[in-house]
């Protein structure tokens, strides 16, 4: 019988008592730490410019004007990927993000979670057959998605049917951090409200979000996560606009009442975010990732039969040897 | 004795017409319905109570996390009367919480479309009774805000799908309410491609070209072609700028006050409802959309009563009606000359 995935916040800490090194985080001196961040969210909240403000350049440029003949049909959804090679504080990562539009535009998107679903367990399942071979190739690139941003409309009253239905079936298989696109439409008290709304909506339906306190050995860490707990779901407001101030070259989004500046900590959460995403947490999230989604994900797999012992898989010499190497691994 | 004064009374007095009538009207008062289309969160409670200003509805976004998810649109008018300077109105602001909100949204349109026209159906069904009432209570819709999203930078499908249907039935006007997140170029942009989308789609929005009589009458309806969508902002609060009281929001980057044409469409939005287009709104309503659904309904029974007259002639039963049944019931119509019809 299959184990039913384990509740994310509760057994974290049993889980943890010791981390497997993982032999599949390669870092290389040349290339980087491999890390893997999801975009999802629907069109207009702001993905294409996150991506560009956290990269500090045009990693995607302005799509072209809309077609009128096709604004009655959505775009299916599609996985665009983008490689970007950063440096955060002398730690060089190897980025890749994959962006998700088509996310929630059509009239009917209920098919869209079982499409985001399928492509995470796929790059579970390559790492899967990588770890099985008894000849591993050394240059493998791992795929699994470390974090998945969701941008959630800012309404200013709660979370909305899409946004409980992506957190919910996703949370067990990827690292979900919610944000407010387009976080310059609400007030400071209109997102104070909408960022306790939201919260109380994730503890009513039990919803799988990222725990920055999965780790609960180190207790000033633990503190530090509590307060970034605190600042969930983080607002967020990004643009392509840069311009020369005194303070040198600035991302601004200009309007006729006043400009806000992106990085200003004041005025959104973005920074923060940013320094979570690329310097204080890529560890743990990545970590995360490996260690236990991958893990509960594997076990599950495993043991329902994916990769069964003795069962199918014929078609080549390959398959045969790898069942044979899962099988004497199991006995141990 | 002083010579007779002249009695000749060229002045004829018929130019009092205008001031007997808005004696009768305000005697009388009217009616104004709006409906309000868009998904939660879009502004639609907050713009329409800054648009009356004063506070009409309560948003019906869903705040508590015991609230349960809609899973359908639903309609809930409000009606309350308003006074200006000795003129009343009866206003009904239709709010359709519910819409567009699910992860599928195919069919959210339908309850508003039956709303609108069943308000056409009553109306009918008032006018053709033998003892009708003298003023008839008017409940069909004059006007629909339909809420775009900002950010989308152009119709989305559901848009497209629901304004075909809607300006079918209704006077329609595109805004865009919580504008305060595009910069101008942004605003820019998106109108641009609105209107190329809406005119690809053939989908007409108020004021249509034949309401353009007189030559002001075009200049106006031009110009007033050229800001839709409206881009507003809306807001109940009063904020205090230096020294200075004014409707507006306050965001840390700056203070928006709606009246400011710089800042949104929001004047220019409230004078096209109310100032300038108000009587045309519930004009229109009723020569064009209830017309048009008159024309169809009377047809409609016209033809459902030859098939059974047919049918009766060769004897036979009454046929089962294959085309959509017709909304008024045909005993309304018992009296009716056929020759009206």
């Amino acid at each position: 019988m299959a184990p039913s995935a384990p509740s994310i916040n509760s057994t974290m800490s049993s889980r943890m008592a010791t981390p497997r090194p993982s032999s599949y985080r390669y870092k290389s001196e040349k290339r980087g730490m491999t890390y893997n961040i999801m975009l999802v969210g629907q069109s207009g909240l702001g993905r294409r410019t996150f991506l560009n403000t956290l990269c500090e350049r045009e990693v995607i440029s302005p799509p072209d004007a809309p077609n009128p003949e096709t604004a009655n049909v959505a775009d299916p959804m599609r996985f665009d990927t983008y490689e970007v090679n950063l440096e955060e504080e002398g730690t060089r990562i190897s980025l890749t993000v994959i962006d998700t539009p088509g996310f929630g535009d059509g009239l009917n998107n209920t098919d869209c979670f079982k499409q985001l679903q399928d492509y995470i367990e796929a790059q579970f399942d390559e790492v899967l057959v990588e770890e099985s071979r008894i000849k591993r190739n050394r240059r493998y690139r791992d795929h699994r998605i470390h974090t998945l941003i969701y941008f959630i409309t800012p309404t200013g009253h709660s979370l909305r049917e899409l946004d409980i239905e992506l957190i919910r079936r996703l949370g067990e298989y990827v690292n979900i951090i919610p944000v407010i696109g387009r976080a310059d439409s609400l007030t400071v008290e209109e997102l104070a409200t909408f960022k306790q709304n939201v919260m109380r909506d994730i503890d009513y339906y039990k919803l799988p979000l990222y725990n920055f306190c999965w780790d609960e050995s180190d207790s000033e860490a633990l503190k530090e996560n509590r307060e970034i707990m605190d600042y969930t779901p983080f607002s967020v407001v990004t643009c392509d606009e840069v311009i020369d101030n005194e303070f040198g070259a600035v991302r601004v989004r200009r309007y006729p009442w006043g400009s806000i500046e992106v990085d200003d900590e004041g005025q959104c959460d973005f920074a923060l975010l940013r320094y979570i995403l690329l310097n204080s947490h890529i560890a743990d999230l990545i970590n995360f990732t490996e260690d236990v989604l991958y893990e509960n994900y594997r076990t599950k797999k495993l043991e329902v039969g994916g990769f069964a012992e003795g069962e199918g898989g014929d078609e080549e010499d390959d398959d045969e040897e790898d069942e044979q190497v899962l099988s004497t691994s199991k006995k141990d | 004795m002083s010579a007779p004064a002249n009695d000749v009374q060229d002045y004829v007095g018929f130019d009092t017409i205008t001031q007997q009538m808005e004696r009768k009207f305000l005697k009388r008062g009217f009616n104004l319905n709006v409906i309000l289309v868009g998904e939660s969160g879009m502004g639609k409670s907050t713009l329409v109570n800054s648009i009356f200003a004063s506070h009409l509805i309560d948003t019906q976004g869903r705040r508590a996390a015991q609230e349960v998810i809609r899973k359908t649109t639903e309609i809930a008018p409000v009606t309350q009367m308003l006074e200006e300077n000795g003129v009343r109105v009866k206003l009904t602001i239709v709010d359709t919480p519910g819409f567009g909100d699910q992860c599928n949204n195919e069919g959210c349109w339908v309850p508003v479309i039956k709303y609108i026209k069943d308000q056409h159906a009553a109306y009918l069904e008032r006018e053709l009774k033998p003892n009708r009432e003298r003023i008839i209570v008017d409940t069909r819709v004059h006007a629909c805000l339909y809420f775009l999203n900002p950010g989308s930078r152009g119709l989305r499908p559901l848009d497209v799908e629901v304004l075909k249907r809607l300006t079918e039935v209704t006077n329609v006007i595109p805004v865009i309410a919580k504008s305060d997140s595009m910069t101008i170029e942004e605003r820019t942009a998106f109108k641009r491609h609105i209107k190329e989308e809406l005119a690809f789609h053939r989908i007409m929005l108020f004021p249509y070209a034949s309401d353009d009589d007189a030559d002001d009458d075009r200049v106006l309806n031009a110009s007033i072609r050229e800001l839709i969508p409206f881009a507003v902002v809306g807001s109940e609060e009063v904020i205090e700028v230096e020294g200075k009281l004014i409707r507006g929001r306050r965001h840390g980057w700056g203070v928006i006050n709606i009246f400011d044409e710089t800042h949104s469409d929001f004047v220019h939005l409230r004078n096209f409802m109310l100032r300038t287009h108000l009587s045309d709104l519930i004009e229109v309503t009723s020569q064009r959309h209830y017309e048009q659904f008159r024309t169809s309904q009377l047809r409609q029974i016209k033809e459902l009563r030859a098939q059974q007259a047919a049918a009766a002639a060769s004897g036979g039963a009454p046929p089962v009606p294959t085309q959509a049944q017709p909304q008024v019931p045909i005993s309304v119509m018992q009296h009716q000359p056929m020759a009206q019809v």
